[in-house]
């Protein structure tokens, strides 16, 4: 790592001001920066730190609207009786992020800003349709995701928040890569008063992303039978030495069958 | 057996200080004035280096030196060089390229060293060496075996013409050809071992400390062999003459082998030191260890395995490319040869067998032993065939393996091993009674009712440990003798201090080694210290690998501890005033066998001190040495059944059950050796499910990092079912057989074994990952 200038924010105003400073990057967690930092791909000059702003933390569950800080960990999410109430899907995916150092570190800010195309949460917002609300404006989770590790972020723009309407069923399924033990492929698949929407992550070329096929099927009949037969195209999708863009294919098919199975139970 | 003694189950001593993070390793050594280095590598599979600027670099913040190659080399330091020499059946010698600690012309893989920095701190060093500007000429790069044998390949050394380092043969091609001709069944098959990557918890490290007031050099380093270490840099490096060259491996985190070599690194630090006047240490990091610690396997074979119409085995044909990496490292060119087609007869009696092994460069990591090293390969290919044979002669593959087992020792196969002493029958049906092999079946039609593919193999391996004896292995090229020495010190109190050749690396030694002593004298483990890993303490030794430090190394201690034995009995004797044959070591005493006239332990070994009242013309004190050379290899052998059960909608296999049945000869200590085994199968479960390093073609290596290459995990593994029959080894005097490697050797075909009688193919690769199973699976339905 090379040497760098720590910045504890205290607020999202001052966190602001102070990742003007240089050429800052915004910490929430660190879970992707700092490895990187550590074998020098990546070399800030500043690092303002989210983490303990207090407006960033914690669950708000009011009626269906569940409201989420951005610095909030993925261990609160996992356990947060409130949305493990309203939203058990979302709490269940926190709790196969990563192992626990990761998950009382890493935040669902911090994830999302990252945009990995192998990440959790961006399959959950995308499939629940959720807003993202940053210190300037709300973006909706369909205009965030822009693709490998990039958003609708602008420069120093700092998500404060994600919102969502708790849906009437959901459900997440991941197929782990053996190594890394992010998603070769994971599905999230949520059924709202806006009907089905299903997000694919780890798969697709170009990042999260909601899969049609999928989507048409459950729409007639919300069953995991429905989507028997059911193909979802190779094209577009990811093939690496983990796994082949057909087995990708395939692996979508499975797991939305296995996370309607599980939505529906 | 006492509670302490031979065959007794005593938790590790050493366990203590490894659990509490109170271990010391390399890294952990700190030496006054010590400084740092890193290391500049080639980001470049195949190179020339047009030219190398230091300016930027030695104007960098904390540095103290920047060197290169060619400094190395008019200091007269040597290349590394391959120990054991292997001729090709033309009669010519190996062909082995130069390889220069810091590379001068060119670079041949991504991790080739460059340059060296010497800085304050690792920081500054690691800046430092990033400001190194080198320009490289780029070059085309060949990393598969098979396609740098092909005409026009990129040419990796100029010494080895089509990168063919060489072609050798073993055993007889006529009445092999002859046998095949005449079969009434041939099974064929290719059989590729992947390669892997070692990853010892603790990543190689060096630390050289040049002594301008004594002219003498001191290293730590992570070695499984600090004594072959010393002798080496001395006598082929030309770091120092061996007097001036101290060499330590203090705790070692873990060695499967890649901890056997001399590695450019410690050369460099010590040359380094000298060169720079402050002491210099270098630790590896993750990414350093994935790119340039020796590789294991990577074999591409073809096999033909004939039967009579009895399905007996008549003869066994085998051709083998191993490809060595950009370099020859210290053992490499044993390990396809004698380690792998000596061991090509298994635990079958097969009249005819030929193996041609051709060695190959390519632009990747050298590659050298690694746990097993060509015993796993040759088990995999034997264990594989005998597997797909039984299928393609619809019989059960228990029995045809029965049917062809060696059942008179000593047997002399015709590829130059005499096995001492075996019983496979006893295995064979010890694991079968474990795994219920009979309820298989039910089982499959219980799996296939949840939509469960479930496969069940076997495995009956056997290895050769102890490589020895040094005659032998002398006359086929080994650079070095393979035996062992040991010195036993009794103190003036009756405390022991055990000095050995072996090195303890993770295997155990303080415990274990204790435990004979205790056997013998009756003295506590813990009175018992086992000193080694230094070449000031112990005087010589040929160090741990190929599980020879329970065959070798114990049994040189019990030469010692035959000379201690017979020397206090002769002061007891004198003492108590009896017949030196009547006298008897029990429970720590010293007695007259039907007598109550004893001694206490100590006081004899005090008595050998004081002097006062010894034997005449007896020397004082009680001290004994002993070289051990081995008058044969040892045979361990086993059977393994897997059992696993396949989710066809992903293709990922679980490991439902898994069962050894092992040979070990006599066990000092039961749990060690259990511990042994489970970290065998665990390393040859990764082997075969998930582990594989995969260079693209431009020579980078893709799997450098855990996001990438998977190692096992406990997730990945089932409780194992172990049990241990034996047959003791009658070729040392304890009848130990070694079990370090068995674990890693037997396991890869039975998974393999039950993944394709699962999917009802004939084959899969390593590893069998679920993207590979479910590849498999949708192209058995198509």
């Amino acid at each position: 790592m090379y040497s760098v200038n720590y910045h504890r924010a205290a607020s999202v105003t001052e966190a602001a001001k102070l990742v003007k400073s240089g050429d800052a990057k915004l910490l929430s967690g660190g879970m992707t920066l700092i490895p990187a930092m550590k074998t020098r791909l990546a070399a800030p000059s500043d690092l303002v730190d989210l983490s303990r702003i207090k407006e960033l933390q914690g669950v708000k569950v009011s009626g269906k609207t569940v409201t989420i800080g951005a610095a909030t960990t993925h261990f609160d999410v996992a356990n947060d009786e409130k949305l493990r109430k309203a939203c058990p899907a979302l709490a269940h995916l926190a709790s196969l992020i990563g192992d626990p150092a990761v998950r009382h570190k890493g935040t669902i800010g911090g994830s999302i800003a990252n945009n990995d195309p192998a990440a959790d949460y961006p399959a959950a917002l995308l499939a629940l349709g959720a807003t993202i609300a940053t210190n300037k404006r709300e973006i909706s989770a369909d205009k965030f995701f822009k693709g490998l590790f990039e958003t609708a972020l602008k420069d120093g723009e700092i998500i404060t928040a994600v919102s969502f309407t708790a849906p009437a069923k959901a459900a997440y399924e991941k197929f782990r890569n053996p190594a890394s033990r992010y998603a070769i492929v994971g599905v999230f698949v949520a059924k709202g008063k806006d009907g089905v929407s299903v997000a694919v992550t780890g798969a697709g070329d170009d990042g999260v992303f909601r899969s049609k096929e999928i989507e048409a099927a459950l729409a007639k009949s919300f069953d995991a039978a429905s989507l028997d037969g059911v193909k979802v195209p190779a094209k577009n999708l990811m093939s690496d030495i983990h796994a082949s863009a057909d087995y990708r294919a395939n692996l979508i098919v499975v797991m939305a069958k296995r996370a309607v199975a599980a939505a529906n139970a | 057996m006492g509670i302490e003694g031979v065959g007794a189950r005593v938790a590790r001593k050493e366990d203590k200080r490894f659990i509490t993070g109170a271990g010391r390793y390399v890294d952990d050594m700190v030496v006054p004035g010590m400084k740092h280095a890193a290391f500049v590598r080639s980001p470049h599979a195949h190179a020339q280096i047009k030219k190398i600027d230091l300016k930027k670099a030695q104007g960098m913040p904390g540095v103290i030196g920047v060197l290169t190659g060619k400094e190395l080399k008019a200091d007269g330091i040597g290349n590394l060089i391959c120990g054991w020499m292997i001729h090709s059946k033309d009669g010519s010698p190996m062909k082995m390229g130069a390889w220069s600690p810091l590379a001068v012309d060119k670079v041949r893989y991504v991790g080739d060293a460059v340059v060296v920095v010497v800085a304050e701190t690792k920081g500054q060093a690691r800046d430092a060496a990033e400001a190194v500007d080198i320009t490289y000429k780029e070059l085309k790069a060949v990393v598969d075996a098979t396609k740098a044998l092909e005409k026009g390949a990129p040419q990796v050394h100029a010494e080895a013409e089509n990168n063919l380092i060489f072609d050798w043969e073993i055993g007889d091609a006529k009445t092999t050809d002859a046998a095949i001709k005449e079969a009434a069944h041939v099974t064929r098959m290719k059989i590729v071992n992947n390669r892997l990557v070692p990853n010892a918890m603790e990543p190689r490290a060096a630390l050289g400390h040049y002594d301008r007031a004594e002219d003498h050099y001191t290293c730590w380093t992570t070695s499984q062999n600090p004594h072959v270490a010393r002798l080496v840099m001395s006598a082929f490096y030309n770091v120092a003459p061996e007097n001036k060259l101290r060499v330590i491996a203090p705790d070692v985190g873990g060695g499967f082998g890649s901890k056997i070599y001399i590695y450019p690194e410690e050369i460099v630090c010590l040359w380094a030191s000298k060169k720079t006047g402050v002491p210099v240490k270098w630790v590896a990091d993750r990414t350093e260890s994935f790119l340039t610690d020796a590789h294991g396997r990577d074999h591409v074979s073809t096999v033909e395995m004939a039967f009579d119409k009895d399905n007996r085995i008549t003869g066994l044909k085998v051709d083998t490319i191993a490809n060595l990496g950009a370099y020859m490292s210290l053992f490499s060119s044993c390990v396809p040869t004698y380690l792998y087609a000596t061991l090509l007869s298994g635990q079958y009696d097969i009249p005819a067998i030929h193996a041609n092994v051709r060695t190959v460069y390519t632009n990747t990591a050298p590659v050298d032993a690694y746990r097993g090293a060509g015993r796993p390969e040759a088990t995999y290919l034997l264990e594989r065939t005998m597997e797909a044979a039984a299928r393609e002669l619809g019989v059960s593959p228990a029995e045809l393996r029965r049917k062809n087992f060696i059942t008179t020792f000593p047997h002399q196969t015709p590829v130059i091993m005499n096995y001492d002493a075996g019983d496979y029958a006893t295995s064979l049906d010890a694991a079968m009674k474990t795994a219920d092999y009979a309820g298989f079946a039910k089982r499959k039609a219980d799996a296939a009712g949840k939509g469960k593919l479930r496969g069940i193999g076997m495995s009956c391996y056997i290895e050769a440990c102890g490589i020895a004896p040094s005659a032998a292995v002398g006359s086929l090229g080994a650079g070095v003798g393979l035996w062992e020495s040991a010195e036993v010190r009794v103190n003036a109190v009756g405390t022991i201090e055990v000095l050995t050749g072996s090195h303890s690396h993770g295997q155990g030694h303080e415990t274990t080694f204790a435990q004979l002593v205790n056997q013998r004298f009756g003295v506590p483990i813990d009175s018992v210290s086992i000193v080694h890993g230094d070449t000031d303490k112990v005087q010589m030794g040929m160090g741990t690998y190929g599980s020879r430090s329970g065959a070798v190394g114990m049994s040189a201690i019990a030469k010692a501890l035959d000379k201690v034995e017979a020397k206090a009995k002769k002061i007891a004797a004198h003492l108590l005033e009896a017949d030196e044959g009547d006298i008897v070591i029990e429970n720590g005493e010293v007695k007259v066998a039907g007598t109550d006239k004893s001694l206490p332990w100590f006081q004899v070994a005090l008595a050998a001190y004081t002097a006062h009242n010894l034997p005449a013309g007896m020397e004082p004190g009680l001290k004994e040495t002993a070289f051990y050379d081995p008058a044969n290899f040892t045979f361990p052998a086993g059977c393994y059944i897997c059992e696993v059960e396949i989710d066809p909608e992903t293709g990922t296999t679980e490991i439902v059950q898994f069962v050894a049945a092992d040979d070990f000869g006599n066990i000092i200590n039961p749990m060690i050796v259990e511990g042994q085994v489970h970290g065998g199968i665990a390393q040859g479960v990764g082997q075969a499910l998930l582990e594989g390093a995969h260079y693209d073609a431009s020579g980078q290596l893709l799997t450098a990092s855990y996001m990438d290459y998977t190692m096992p995990r406990a997730g990945d593994l089932p409780s194992f079912k172990v049990s241990t029959s034996n047959t003791p080894c009658p070729s040392n005097p304890l009848g130990i057989k070694g079990c370090g490697e068995a674990g890693a050797i037997g396991s890869p075909p039975a998974v393999i074994n039950a993944i394709t009688d699962a999917i009802g193919i004939a084959d899969i690769t390593m590893p069998a990952t679920p993207s590979t199973v479910w590849a498999a699976i949708r192209a058995a339905k198509h």
